[in-house]
């Protein structure tokens, strides 16, 4: 079991490793770099060289990866090639903002998506399970930037009870994001429960429908006691990977929700330091994702086997 | 005395796409009284397990209660009242089929059984613990403390089984419905699963109604046997009735379909499939496969009349089925005589191991520590002979098939065709080797291609091996489809139009399809019905004596095997134990596996009664020194069965054992 | 073919197909269609409502709103349109490959397929457009090998589950070749776990696209675009409701369909839909 662990701990490490290989050799490959970006049109001759020279970029790129990867291990991710400032710093606040934003968004979407996906398993077909049914699939398939726009129209426009946009600096203190923080929250709540809830519906329905479910019913086991008991542990198991999904998703794609409520998180962030070229941030960032991708899954791997009796022991004999 | 279970006329269906009614069940009479144990008898579409979830009041979802009532001491049990549920699991408990299935994975046993005491027994809280324990040692489980905490899956079947039986039990109660409680496991283990059963009926006096398609099972544990037939109790009377003079022909034709252990007879198929769930017909529904079938049979239905041969019977005909054949009138196979002819293909110290190895074994190159899978493998099969490779779960049988086809290398030894070794695996095998050893799988769903239509499937062979193509190719196949008695039109059909049986004999066109000097049958009968069962058999066995094609029949079914082979060989754990030919191996098995095996088989005959010998020890894998056998073996000698290979004894006649008893043919017979 | 006689049985696949097809040929015939030019600017109609000789009125430049909906699909429904067959050809033979090859290939390969899909996909694309521009001739092969990354993952388990399974073993008893063995016994099996993938890669393609569009990375104005419209409409939403309205209905539609269709497909083949994820 402790190496089963151990191996899964490695395997992700791994991965981190060659996601950050795979966008440095890639920024490596693009044509331009950070001077090119900065200085423009006057990225030429001896101040092309200079700039270089000063940031380092003269140097073969598998040093400069190196010196970079031992770097981050320390915790040193380097200085914006913009502003100049430690991208730590720079990373730490719009991680906060994005931590409040995705937390928020969980504390509501995944109570929510567990009771109503449970409902609607248990009561297949019924009135709420037809509404939930077709609002999922309406959640799941427009696109977030078209749920945010006609939610800003109705309840900031047409209604006014809350702003539609953000105005909080990254640094800002916590309570600056509120009431601004409620749309955009409600826009990702949207989307992931309507993810959520599917599969834990089908799940629902899969398992009420078991051997095992029929076995307690024979047995004389009382309706809510047979759904608590007995089918919602295991029902509940393919929701942990969805959920896991969902939070990597959160803390590293929801770049589209950010741009629309100006929101100061890292999917702004990576927007704008892509487009001005400041590539070490871009690397930074994308270390940071790919970090959290990978110790989410990890993490919903580890769940899963603790929760699952039958993946615990290697011999199941027959 | 009132019945404890009354079952008065009912019918169970569902309504179809049409919008008409088509009946599962139709117009059931049974009536259940204390202490009474009656058996449930039909193969699939008979409607029988539909029976025992119904005597609880518990319907599969889609179906309805077309008419008649089911009442449990005189409760309805389909009324929507609480004392339905209070009656589940405590006066009337269920043991189910597949006991692995049917307990919660995620709740250990003990709690599972405590669940049930909590329910339905009138013991403080506080007794639970100590009557769980109790329990599971009424069940003859060992060390019953321990698997309290036990999962589910860590059980093996046997033991579910019991733990299913014992979680019954907690209730206490007065009838038990038990659905196919000894599918799927091993003949050793379910005589003993069947002895306890039996036990317990005489013990506690509780009614029991055993639905099975075993009619050994069911002879050996009921007193009364009810035969179903297309949602229809057919047959109903004693055991003995039934077993002995059953006078419906489908009960007749069922039992005369059973092989036999006593001589190498073929058992006789019924033509025909059943009719599917809800097809309706006005009179007779087993009428389109009855060989006594008159008109009058098919056009108005027939009530149960009294039986010529004892009990009762819904049949016109019935003094005139007593004559229709049972078991001892089916063919006598001869053996095949050749013993001087050389081997076409041979096996020597084949060893097999399935483990991965890791990535640091690989690196060093060591192989991994546990014993293999299988070892010391030696067989030789001469030119139009049939050996049958008989054995329980984790016997290797199924490996050993697979290394000869080449689709697993084997750790060390080599395999023989006619004399030119054959490469371990088939990438590396000539296609002319590869023509002459055809396989045939056990799952006919598996083993064709849901995509390809049987003009397909059957084109596969011939193209690769003869290069036809064409109207050729077509004629062919449908040649080879009159040759297991299917009409051309199966041609153009996908595996999914196709019954198990009809899907089965695809699979055997396709194997004689290559002209195959060898066909590996891997428990090719296992899973289709008895009457299904035999009519594949009897292909089988024309086909390959009419091309003197030789043949190695894996399977755990004695008589099956019984019926087809010359020479059997007899494995345990991956190690051959015995090997001989079948009449003398049958009539005096000489290796104690073998006599154990041998015992353990349930006729259908009430007065037989199996012996157990080996004891009810769940194995973890071959042992790494030693006897295979030496955890259960009734006559074991002592420390040198478990430290040292047994050697090989010769009892002449190709009669090999593998014992450190020292063995001089012995007189006892077997069961 | 009977597959789509049994998707068309189906409420939400005759929705979703129809939808789809009305999409498609909007997009093919709109050029043809319009009343108005969509560039066309007219500084004295800014933001006319919906009336007779404008049907959906006009946005801030004055430009007719129905030109630019019926033409606002086009280059999107192009470009996801070639992108999509090209990733889940792709990235289906990679999968179909690797599930049959197993061993250290397969480990090594599934690694860095890990790693290109923990990076967050507007890093991945943005990475690519901000050098080399946001032309067709860039977006088609971006998304294509982007998006053909995941259905690597979904051709691989695919296939994985099929060489299990006891006719695979049969056909290589007999002897036939690898190659035979993925062409005539694997693929028609496999096959449809790809078609239910590849319907569903192009919805979100879409999403993808018109994301990429309405952050302003994508299409250019003044070429027509849902995206690009929707992200123009946005500040002139509380007079001008109509400019965002259109477009939204226009995207969300299709996708919607796409979605439907693709579940009605599955179910037509004996599936449950995919439980992939976008990106």
């Amino acid at each position: 079991m402790l190496r089963l662990v151990l191996n899964r701990l490695l395997l992700g490490l791994i991965t981190v490793a060659l996601a950050s290989a795979v966008i440095f050799g890639a920024v490596e490959a693009l044509p331009g770099d950070a001077c090119v970006a900065v200085l423009q049109r006057d990225a030429v001759g001896q101040r092309l060289e200079n700039c270089r020279r000063d940031l380092g970029l003269d140097r073969p790129a598998l040093t400069r990866y190196a010196s970079w990867a031992a770097g981050a291990l320390r915790g040193d991710l380097g200085v914006s090639a913009g502003s100049g400032k430690p991208i730590a710093t720079l990373l730490g606040e719009r991680l906060r903002n994005t931590l409040l934003l995705a937390g928020c968004t969980l504390a509501v979407g995944i109570p929510l998506a567990l009771l109503l996906g449970v409902l609607t398993g248990l009561r297949r077909d019924g009135a709420l399970d037809i509404v939930l049914s077709t609002g999922g699939i309406l959640a799941m398939t427009i696109p977030e930037f078209v749920s945010a726009t006609v939610l800003i129209f109705v309840f900031s426009i047409g209604l006014g009870w809350v702003p539609g946009i953000v105005l909080a600096a990254p640094g800002a203190p916590i309570a600056d994001f509120f009431p601004g923080i409620v749309l955009p929250v409600a826009v990702l709540t949207m989307v992931m429960t309507a993810h959520i809830l599917r599969t834990v519906r089908s799940s629902v329905i899969e398992v009420m429908a078991s051997d095992f479910v029929r076995m307690a019913t024979l047995k004389g086991v009382p309706r809510a006691r047979i759904v608590w008991r007995h089918a919602l542990p295991s029902a509940l198991l393919p929701a942990v990977n969805v959920i896991a999904l969902t939070i990597a998703w959160l803390l590293g794609g929801v770049v589209v929700v950010e741009k629309v409520f100006n929101y100061p998180g890292l999917g702004r962030f990576m927007i704008d330091s892509i487009t001005e070229r400041d590539l070490p941030v871009v690397q930074a960032l994308a270390l940071l994702v790919a970090s959290v991708y990978v110790a989410v899954n990890l993490a919903a791997d580890l769940l899963t086997l603790a929760l699952d009796p039958r993946l615990r022991t290697h011999r199941a004999r027959g | 005395m009132s019945a404890l279970i009354d079952i008065a006329d009912l019918s169970i269906g569902f309504t179809t796409r049409a919008g008409t009614q088509a009946a599962v069940l139709r117009h059931i009479d049974l009536a259940v009284r204390a202490h009474e144990t009656i058996g449930i008898v039909g193969e699939s579409g008979s409607g029988k397990s539909t029976l025992a979830l119904a005597a609880m009041g518990y319907l599969k979802p889609g179906l309805g209660v077309l008419g008649g009532a089911v009442r449990f001491a005189g409760q309805d049990m389909f009324a929507p009242t609480p004392a339905v549920p209070a009656i589940r699991g405590g006066r009337l408990a269920l043991i189910p089929q597949n006991a692995g299935q049917a307990l919660t994975p995620t709740i250990r046993i003990g709690a599972q059984i405590a669940e049930a005491l909590r329910l339905h027994s009138s013991l403080p809280a506080t007794a639970h613990p100590a009557r769980v324990i109790e329990l599971l040692a009424r069940v003859r489980l060992a060390a019953p403390a321990e698997l309290v905490v036990r999962y589910p899956h860590e059980l093996s079947g046997g033991q579910q089984q019991r733990v299913a039986i014992a979680m019954a039990l907690a209730g206490e109660p007065e009838a038990l419905l038990l659905d196919e409680p000894t599918t799927g496991l091993d003949v050793t283990t379910q005589a003993h699963v069947l002895d306890l059963l039996r036990d317990l009926a005489a013990d506690t006096g509780m009614a029991m109604v055993y639905v099975s398609h075993d009619l050994g099972a069911v002879a050996r544990v009921c007193a009364r046997v009810a035969v179903m037939y297309a949602g229809e109790i057919v047959a109903e009377g004693t055991a003995r009735q039934i077993l002995r003079t059953p006078a419906h022909p489908y009960a007749r034709g069922l039992i005369a379909a059973i092989p036999t252990l006593h001589e190498p007879r073929l058992p006789i198929p019924l033509d025909g499939r059943p009719p599917t769930p809800g097809a309706t017909e006005p009179g007779c529904a087993f009428a389109p496969r009855c060989a006594l079938a008159e008109y009058a049979c098919r056009a108005t239905p027939i009530p149960l009349t009294p039986s010529p041969g004892g009990g009762t019977i819904r049949c016109r005909r019935g003094p005139d089925a007593l004559r229709l054949p049972l078991r001892q009138d089916g063919q006598l196979r001869t053996p095949h005589e050749d013993q001087a002819a050389t081997a076409l293909l041979r096996l020597d110290g084949i060893a097999v191991h399935y483990a991965r190895r890791s990535l640091w074994q690989q690196l060093t190159n060591q192989h991994p520590t546990a014993a293999p899978v299988v070892d010391n493998i030696a067989l030789s099969l001469r030119p139009g002979e049939t050996i049958g490779l008989v054995g329980e779960s984790g016997s290797g049988k199924s490996t050993i098939l697979k290394t000869i086809a080449g689709l697993i290398a084997p750790l060390r030894g080599t395999t023989t065709l006619a004399n030119t070794p054959l490469a371990p695996a088939v990438a590396q095998r000539d296609i002319h080797d590869l023509r002459r050893i055809q396989l045939i799988f056990q799952n006919p769903d598996e083993s064709l291609n849901p995509r390809q239509t049987i003009a397909t499937i059957l084109a596969q062979p011939l193209q690769l091996y003869f290069g036809l193509t064409g109207d050729t190719l077509r004629a062919r196949s449908a040649d080879l489809l009159a040759q297991v008695r299917l009409g051309p039109h199966y041609l153009d059909r996908l595996p999914a139009q196709l019954s198990g049986g009809e899907k089965q004999r695809v699979a055997v066109a396709r194997a004689f399809a290559a002209d195959p000097d060898i066909i590996l049958c891997d428990e090719v009968t296992s899973a289709l019905d008895v009457s299904v069962q035999a009519a594949v058999l009897a292909l089988l066995d024309d086909l390959r004596r009419a091309r003197n094609t030789a043949c190695l029949f894996v399977s755990h079914d004695l008589g099956v095997v019984r019926a087809l082979a010359d020479r059997v060989v007899v494995l345990y754990q991956g190690r051959i134990c015995e090997t001989g030919p079948a009449a003398a191996l049958y009539a005096t098995p000489a290796h104690p596996y073998t006599e154990a095996l041998l015992g353990a088989v349930l006729e259908p005959d009430p007065d037989h009664t199996p012996r157990l010998l080996a004891a009810d020890v769940v194995e973890q894998g071959p042992p790494a020194t030693g006897c295979p056998f030496q955890n259960r073996c009734h006559r074991r000698l002592g420390d040198i069965c478990a430290t040292t290979a047994p050697p090989t004894q010769d009892l002449g006649t190709g009669h090999l054992v593998r014992c450190h008893i020292p063995l001089t043919p012995r007189p006892e017979t077997a069961a | 073919m009977a597959v789509l006689a049994r998707m068309l049985a189906r409420p939400s696949g005759a929705i979703g197909l129809g939808l789809v097809t009305l999409h498609l040929l909007a997009a093919a015939l709109s050029p043809w269609l319009v009343p108005y030019d969509a560039t066309a600017i007219d500084a004295g109609l800014m933001f006319a409502p919906p009336d007779a000789a404008h049907w959906l009125g006009t946005d801030q430049l004055g430009r007719d709103i129905l030109t630019r909906t019926l033409l606002g699909g086009r280059e999107a429904i192009l470009v996801t349109l070639i992108a999509t067959p090209i990733a889940v050809a792709w990235g289906g033979l990679t999968g179909i490959h690797l599930g049959l090859a197993g061993g250290r290939l397969d480990d090594v390969l599934m690694r860095v397929v890990d790693a290109v899909l923990a990076l967050p996909w507007i890093l991945k694309m943005l990475v690519i457009i901000v050098t080399f521009g946001a032309g067709v001739n860039v977006l088609i092969p971006t998304l294509a090998f982007f998006y053909g990354v995941p259905v690597i993952r979904v051709a691989r388990a695919a296939t994985q589950g099929v060489v299990a399974r006891d006719f695979i073993s049969a056909a290589r008893a007999r002897g036939h070749g690898r190659a035979s063995i993925v062409r005539r016994e694997l693929l028609p099996n496999v096959l449809d776990a790809l078609m239910v993938e590849g319907a569903m890669r192009w919805s979100w393609m879409l999403l993808a696209f018109s994301s990429l569009s309405f952050l302003g990375f994508g299409v250019a104005p003044p070429t027509p675009d849902w995206g690009l419209m929707i992200a123009d409409s946005r500040s002139f939403m509380a007079i001008a409701p109509w400019a965002a309205l259109a477009p939204v209905a226009a995207l969300s539609t299709l996708i919607i369909g796409i979605n439907f269709a693709a579940d009605a497909l599955a179910k037509a083949v004996g599936l449950d839909r995919a439980q992939t994820t976008p990106h």
